[in-house]
C-alpha cells in the first residue's frame, strides 16, 4: 500500500464507511446510537456524517436489541443487501450469538452454497481505557474458532481503512474488531482495499519473529526498538486477519529468525496464539531453534483500576522478556 | 365462508394439504427404516397453516421456518422429491444433503431455511423484511414459529423492531399446544398470545389454524398490510400436532383421547366435506385424486431413495464464498 495521508484510526474507518456506502448501493449501516451520540458518529466517531450524506433509509439508529439485530442483518444479507452493523462493544455481541454463529456462519454451508451472507459486524474489543470487565474483552479467538466467519483485527489506521473496505465487499459474514484504545492512533492511510489473509511485516529483523495484533503489536514494536539497542533485531508480523490467516508469512519469517513469539491481548490460554504456535511447530519444526513463547492476557476478567488492568494485559516488557526467553 | 372453499382454489389447497400429509406420514416410517439420521419432526394436523399462508404469498416473498418445517417448505412450492432427498441426506436434496430435515433452504423460492434453533426464524424473517424495505422490492416475509418459540427473548426484540420500522413481516404463531413435551398451559401465564403482539404495537389476530379458509383470509389481510407499508402482523393460529414431537416420541405427556379429539377437527376432512357439499368434487373423484397424490409422493420418495449420497469432498465446500480463502 502506498503511504497516504496521516489520519487517526476513527477517521480512517469513517472514510472507509463513506466509500463503502458509495461503492455498494445495497449496503446500509445500523447500530445503537450511531447518528446522534457525541458528535454524531456513534461512540467512537466512525459513522460520523453518514446520516447527512446517505439519509435515514441507509443509516439507522436501532433499539438496544442485539439478539434480533444480529440475526436480522444476517438474513437481510442473504436476501440481497450488504448490511454493516455496529455493535457498540464486542462484549454485547454475546446477546446475539445465535444470529452470528448458528445462523450467519452456517447459512452458506447448511443450505449447500445457495446463499451469500455479505454482512459485516463492526465492533471494538480490547482494554486500556478503564472500561472494565464487560466492555474490554478481546473476543477474536472466539470468533476465529467458528467455521464460516472471517475475523479482522486491524492494528493501524491504514489497515483499518483498507480492511474495512474488504470486509464490506466480502460475501462472507465478517467480524471486524477495532481496538478501543487505538481509535486515536495516527498513521498513513491509503486509498485501496487491503485483501484478507495477507500478513504485514511491521518491522524487519533477523533474530526473532514476533507475531502480534493491535495493542500488543504496538507494544511489540516498542519492544523491538528496545531490543535493537541491545543488538537483537526482531521481526514483527501483524497477521491483520485471523481468518483467513497467513501462516506462510510466519513460516518465511521463522525461516529467517528461527525463533517465534506470539502475542495478543486475548486470554493466552486457548488463544489464537496457541494455534499459530501449533501450526508452526507442526509445519516448520525444522526452522525453529527453540520452543516458541506465547504472551497473552491473564486468565482473569479485565479489572477496572488502571494498575490492575495493566497487570492482566501483556506489556512491552513482557514481549522483551519473551524474546529473550526464546533466544536464551 | 363458502366462496373461497367452494372453488378451484379451495380444491388446490385441499390437494396440497393432502399431499403434504402423505409426505409427512412417511417420515416416521423412513426414520424407523434408518434412512433419516438425527431427528425429524412431522407436522400432521398442521397443514392448513402452511398451505393457507403460502397461498397468500408469491415466490418473491420469504419464509423463515422451524425445526418442524417440511410443510412450510413444500407449501411454498418446493419440489417434493428434492425435499425428501434432502431429508434423506442425498445429493439431489436442495442442500446437497448438508442440511437435512432441520436445514432445508430454497433460495429461488425465498425459503430461508427450516431451522434447528427454536425461535431463530423470528429474527430471520424480520431481517428478510428489512432487506425488502432496503431494496424496495415489495416482498414480504413470514416467520413461522410455535407456542414454545413464543417464549424466546428474540420475539420481544423482533416485534418492537418490526413495529417501529413498519417492516413487511408476518409473524405466524402455530399454537399446537406443546413445546416438545411441555404443555403451553404450564409454560405461559397469559394464554392469550395475541397480547404479546399488541404489547409491542403489532396488530394481532387469532384464528382457527385447522381451517384453510380462515388462515388464508388472515394471511391475505396481513400480506396486504405489509405490502402497503403498514408494518407487521401477528397471527396466532390454533392447531394441533397429531404425531409426537419427533419420531420415537413416547408421548407420555398427553392422552390418546386428547389426540383423537383434536383429529375430529381435521383440516383436510373438514374442507373435503365442504367441497363435496358445495359440489366442487365428489367423494369418488376425491378417491381418485387421493390415489394420484399418493403416487406423486411415492414417486418423490423413490426419487429420494434413488438419489446417491453426496461425494465426501462436499463436506469441505461452501464454508466460505468461492474465491475467498478457506
Amino acid at each position: 500500500m502506498s503511504a497516504g495521508k496521516d489520519m487517526v484510526t476513527w477517521r480512517a474507518l469513517n472514510a472507509a464507511m463513506h466509500q463503502i456506502m458509495e461503492d455498494h448501493p445495497e449496503s446500509f449501516t445500523l447500530g445503537e446510537d450511531i447518528t446522534t451520540w457525541g458528535t454524531g458518529g456513534g461512540t467512537y466517531g466512525v459513522t460520523r456524517g453518514l446520516l447527512k450524506k446517505f439519509g435515514r433509509e441507509r443509516v439507522m439508529d436501532t433499539p438496544i436489541s442485539e439478539e434480533v439485530l444480529l440475526s436480522a442483518v444476517s438474513a437481510a444479507a442473504s436476501r440481497g443487501t450488504r448490511p454493516i452493523l455496529e455493535i457498540m462493544y464486542s462484549d454485547f455481541s454475546f446477546l446475539g450469538f445465535d444470529g452470528i454463529i448458528n445462523q450467519a456462519a452456517k447459512n452458506r454451508y447448511m443450505f449447500g452454497g445457495q446463499f451469500d451472507v455479505p454482512v459485516t459486524i463492526r465492533s471494538n474489543g480490547g482494554s486500556g481505557i478503564g472500561k472494565a470487565a464487560q466492555h474490554s474483552q478481546s473476543l477474536e479467538t472466539l470468533f476465529a474458532h467458528i467455521p464460516g466467519l472471517e475475523v479482522v483485527v486491524p492494528g493501524t489506521p491504514g489497515d483499518a481503512y483498507g480492511l474495512l473496505r474488504t470486509a464490506a465487499a466480502s460475501d462472507n459474514p465478517t467480524i471486524f474488531l477495532e481496538h478501543k484504545n487505538q481509535y486515536y492512533d495516527r498513521g498513513p492511510v491509503g486509498t485501496e482495499a487491503i485483501p484478507f489473509g495477507q500478513a504485514r511485516i511491521a518491522r524487519e529483523g533477523k533474530h526473532a519473529t514476533v507475531v502480534a495484533t493491535q495493542q500488543i503489536l504496538s507494544y511489540s514494536l516498542q519492544a523491538a526498538e528496545e531490543l535493537a539497542a541491545e543488538g537483537i533485531e526482531v521481526e514483527v508480523i501483524d497477521p491483520r486477519t485471523l481468518y483467513p490467516f497467513d501462516m506462510d508469512a510466519v513460516y518465511a519469517s521463522v525461516g529467517k529468525t528461527r525463533h517465534l513469539v506470539v502475542g495478543h491481548e486475548a486470554v493466552r490460554d486457548y488463544g489464537w496464539g496457541a494455534e499459530f504456535v501449533a501450526q508452526t511447530v507442526e509445519a516448520a519444526w525444522d526452522k525453529l531453534d527453540a520452543a516458541p513463547v506465547r504472551v497473552g492476557g491473564s486468565r482473569a476478567p479485565i479489572p477496572y483500576a488502571q494498575v490492575l488492568e495493566e497487570a492482566v494485559i501483556p506489556s512491552k516488557d513482557d514481549i522483551v522478556a519473551a524474546v529473550k526467553r526464546t533466544l536464551a | 365462508m363458502t366462496e373461497y372453499q367452494a372453488n378451484e382454489q379451495g380444491l388446490a389447497g385441499l390437494k396440497l394439504m393432502a399431499k403434504i400429509r402423505e409426505f409427512e406420514r412417511r417420515m416416521p416410517l423412513l426414520s424407523e427404516e434408518g434412512l433419516i439420521r438425527g431427528s425429524t419432526h412431522p407436522s400432521l394436523g398442521m397443514e392448513a397453516i402452511a398451505v393457507g399462508v403460502s397461498l397468500a404469498l408469491t415466490d418473491k416473498d420469504a419464509i423463515a421456518s422451524t425445526h418442524r418445517g417440511h410443510a412450510h417448505t413444500l407449501a411454498k412450492g418446493a419440489d417434493f422429491g428434492r425435499t425428501m432427498a434432502e431429508i434423506l441426506g442425498r445429493k439431489d436434496g436442495y442442500c446437497g444433503g448438508k442440511g437435512g430435515s432441520m436445514h432445508i433452504g430454497v433460495k429461488e423460492l425465498g425459503v430461508l431455511g427450516t431451522n434447528g434453533i427454536v425461535g431463530a426464524g423470528i429474527g430471520i424473517a424480520t431481517g428478510a423484511a428489512l432487506a425488502s424495505k432496503q431494496l424496495g422490492d415489495g416482498s414480504v416475509a413470514v416467520s413461522y414459529f410455535g407456542d414454545g418459540a413464543s417464549n424466546q427473548g428474540v420475539l420481544a426484540e423482533a416485534f418492537n423492531l418490526a413495529a417501529i420500522w413498519k417492516l413487511p413481516v408476518i409473524f405466524v404463531l402455530e399454537n399446537n399446544h406443546y413445546a416438545q413435551s411441555a404443555s403451553i398451559d404450564d409454560m405461559v401465564a397469559q394464554p392469550d398470545l395475541t397480547k404479546r403482539g399488541e404489547a409491542y404495537g403489532v396488530p394481532s389476530f387469532s384464528g382457527d389454524g385447522m381451517n384453510l379458509e380462515e388462515v388464508y383470509g388472515l394471511a391475505t389481510a396481513a400480506v396486504e398490510r405489509a405490502r402497503a407499508g403498514e408494518g407487521p402482523t401477528l397471527l396466532v393460529l390454533e392447531t394441533y400436532r397429531y404425531l409426537g414431537h419427533m419420531a420415537g416420541d413416547t408421548e407420555i405427556y398427553r392422552t390418546k383421547e386428547e389426540v383423537e379429539a383434536a383429529k375430529s377437527n381435521d383440516p383436510i376432512e373438514t374442507l373435503l366435506a365442504r367441497l363435496i357439499e358445495a359440489g366442487v368434487i365428489t367423494a369418488e373423484e376425491w378417491e381418485t385424486t387421493s390415489k394420484e397424490l399418493f403416487e406423486e409422493v411415492e414417486a418423490a420418495e423413490q426419487f429420494a431413495r434413488n438419489s446417491p449420497y453426496p461425494d465426501v469432498s462436499e463436506a469441505f465446500t461452501d464454508v466460505y464464498a468461492k474465491g475467498a480463502s478457506a
